[in-house]
Order: structure tokens, then C-alpha cells, then sequence
């Protein structure tokens, strides 16, 4: 079996309970089963996470590099978006 | 019914080196492993093993007390000092080889592991709470690849055939029982290993179901690990795991 025969699977781990899953590398196996596997040896040695998914790299969709700037430079001048011009009253804390 | 010192020790001393030796040999797959997967995972699973010899070593120690270290047990000993069963001793051969020593040991060491936790010995069923969950991930990492070659492609297929022909004649010494063994279940401390067969059977017979396998019947059975006697590959695994501490005595870093 050739190395190009197994599909590559992206790996994502939920540090612990109450977080999201986060992105966090990838790994060739040649079914899910063993994908898993693989992530957890690969990605969780030193006690990384509670859960692992491992989906098919070819099932993501992915945005094209070339569309960036009409993607994401519109956002740039948008600074009313962020809700950074509230007078926060200090009993609140931190938020 | 009370256990002699030196049959507890002979008895932890038989587990531990059967971890050690097996962690020694999957550990000869660092950095030549066929994929960067397997590269980690066959450590994680010797480091899995030689940290259940160590805790066992260190237990022997204990029994022994006088002054000897696990460093002694593991690194110091005779060839025929070594305890380990046959199986875990044979040369990793192609992974085929590997992965099926390692799910047979591993269907066998999961019982032994479940039952020790109920061990009358308190230090033992300590270490067999931790053990069990490693042995449990080991049995199904080699199993799903025990799966995948057996039911893959022609090549594969043929190579986890090799590999049942060859390592069979070493399955039967796991579930031997001799004096030791009885003395020890007896005083509740471990289970009879002919005992442990059936559980071993049910791990394995299903996978080798899924992979188109044939359970072996091995013509000649071979024996003499429990009792030091080793195959003609031993002494080179042991003047490998050994030669960093005779050569420089307790060394350290």
C-alpha cells in the first residue's frame, strides 16, 4: 500500500468539558476508526483533551485565498461592531 | 494460605519483565515505524509498559529489601534471571509480526490486570487500576490493525498469516500453570493464568473472525521463560537494553 492511498483526516480536540473543539493538526489513517486513534496518539500524549473528531480533510470546505480581500478587508472599517464604546460600571467585574 | 517472599517476588518479578522486555521491543520501533502515526503510537504503548515494570520493579524491590533497585532488576540481571514469558522476547519481525504479539499479550495481560484489581496484595491492586485502562487502549490499537492487515489486501493478508504461523507456538506458555501460579491464585493475589484463556478468547476470536484468521494449533508448544530459559534472541535484546549500565554504572542524566 502506497503512503498516497491513505486519506488524510483533520483533528480537532476539546481541551476539557465546557470548551469547543479547536483545530489541531492532522493525521493520515485509512479509515475514521483508525483516524481516532491516530489523533489520540498523535495529539493528546500530554493530557491535551477530553474528546477528540476527526473529519475527512476532502469534506472541508474551504475559502479561496484569492477571495480574501473581498472576504475579510470590508470588516477592517466596521469598528462599530465591536463593543468597545460601553462605559462598563466596575461592579460588574470582568466580562 | 500464606505466600513465601520469594514467591511473590518471583511472581512480580515474572509480570515485570514480561512488560519490560515487550516495552523494550516496541520501543526498537522509534524512528523506523512505516507511517509518523505508528511512529507514536507504538511508544505510547512501550512507555505504557515499562512504567507498569517499573512500578512493579519497584514493588520487587520492596519484597526483596535488601538494597537492590528497580534500575538492578531491569538492567543488572543474568539472562536467565529474566522471568518474562517466550512471546514478548520474539523479534518484532515486519508489523504484521508486531501488532499481532502485541494484541495476543495484550488480550492476555487485560484480564490478568482486571482480576489483580481485586488483588488481597494492596500494592498490586493499586498498579492493576491504572494498568487496565492502558492494556484496554493496547488490545484495541493492535486489534483494529490486526483487522485492517488480515482483511486488506493480498500482501497484507499473507504477512498476518506469517505472523500467526510463526508466534503460535508461544501463545499456550501465558495460560501455563505451575506451583508458583497456584500458590499465588490460591492466596487470591492473581488468577490462575489458565483462567484467563477464555477472556483471552473472547477478545481475540471475534477479531480474528473479522480478519479472516484461523486460530492456530501450535504442533510444539514452546516454554521456559517463566524459568529463565530464553530463545536465542534474548541475549542480544538484553546487551542492548543493558549495555548503557554496565557500561557506565548508574549513570544518570
Amino acid at each position: 500500500m502506497s503512503r498516497n492511498e491513505i486519506p488524510l483526516w483533520e483533528v480537532f480536540i476539546r481541551p476539557r468539558n465546557g470548551l469547543a473543539h479547536k483545530h489541531c493538526g492532522s493525521v493520515h489513517a485509512a479509515d475514521e476508526v483508525m483516524a481516532l486513534q491516530a489523533a489520540r496518539d498523535v495529539y493528546t500524549r500530554r493530557g491535551e483533551g477530553v474528546s477528540i473528531w476527526v473529519v475527512p480533510s476532502a469534506s472541508i470546505t474551504a475559502s479561496d485565498p484569492d477571495q480574501r480581500a473581498e472576504n475579510f478587508e470590508p470588516t477592517a472599517s466596521k469598528i462599530y461592531r465591536h463593543p468597545t464604546f460601553y462605559e462598563i460600571p466596575d461592579e460588574v467585574g470582568h466580562m | 494460605m500464606t505466600v513465601e517472599r520469594d514467591q511473590l517476588l518471583t511472581f512480580v518479578l515474572r509480570m515485570a519483565d514480561d512488560n519490560l522486555v515487550l516495552g523494550h521491543r516496541l520501543s526498537e520501533w522509534c524512528g523506523h515505524a512505516p507511517m509518523l502515526e505508528e511512529d507514536l503510537a507504538m511508544p505510547n504503548m512501550a512507555l505504557d509498559l515499562i512504567g507498569q515494570a517499573r512500578s512493579l520493579y519497584q514493588y520487587a524491590a520492596e519484597i526483596e529489601g535488601n538494597g537492590r533497585t528497580e534500575d538492578d532488576f531491569a538492567y543488572l540481571r543474568r539472562e536467565r534471571e529474566y522471568l518474562n514469558c517466550l512471546l514478548v522476547e520474539r523479534p518484532n519481525g515486519d508489523f504484521a509480526h508486531t501488532m499481532l504479539r502485541q494484541f495476543w499479550f495484550a488480550a492476555y495481560l487485560h484480564p490478568l490486570w482486571d482480576a489483580m484489581q481485586r488483588s488481597t496484595d494492596e500494592t498490586l491492586s493499586g498498579i492493576a487500576g491504572k494498568a487496565v485502562k492502558e492494556v484496554a487502549y493496547h488490545i484495541r490499537h493492535a486489534g483494529e490493525w490486526v483487522v485492517r492487515l488480515g482483511d486488506g489486501t493480498e500482501e497484507s493478508a499473507a504477512r498476518m498469516k506469517a505472523a500467526v504461523e510463526a508466534l503460535a507456538p508461544y501463545l499456550d506458555e501465558l495460560f501455563q500453570t505451575d506451583g508458583l501460579t497456584e500458590t499465588i491464585a490460591e492466596a487470591g493475589i492473581a488468577p490462575d493464568p489458565a483462567a484467563l484463556r477464555p477472556a483471552f478468547d473472547r477478545v481475540v476470536l471475534p477479531v480474528f473472525a473479522e480478519a479472516g484468521l484461523d486460530m492456530p494449533e501450535a504442533q510444539w508448544p514452546q516454554s521456559g521463560g517463566r524459568q529463565g530459559r530464553h530463545g536465542e534472541h534474548m541475549g542480544y535484546l538484553l546487551a542492548e537494553l543493558q549495555h548503557m549500565q554496565r557500561t557506565y554504572p548508574g549513570a544518570s542524566w
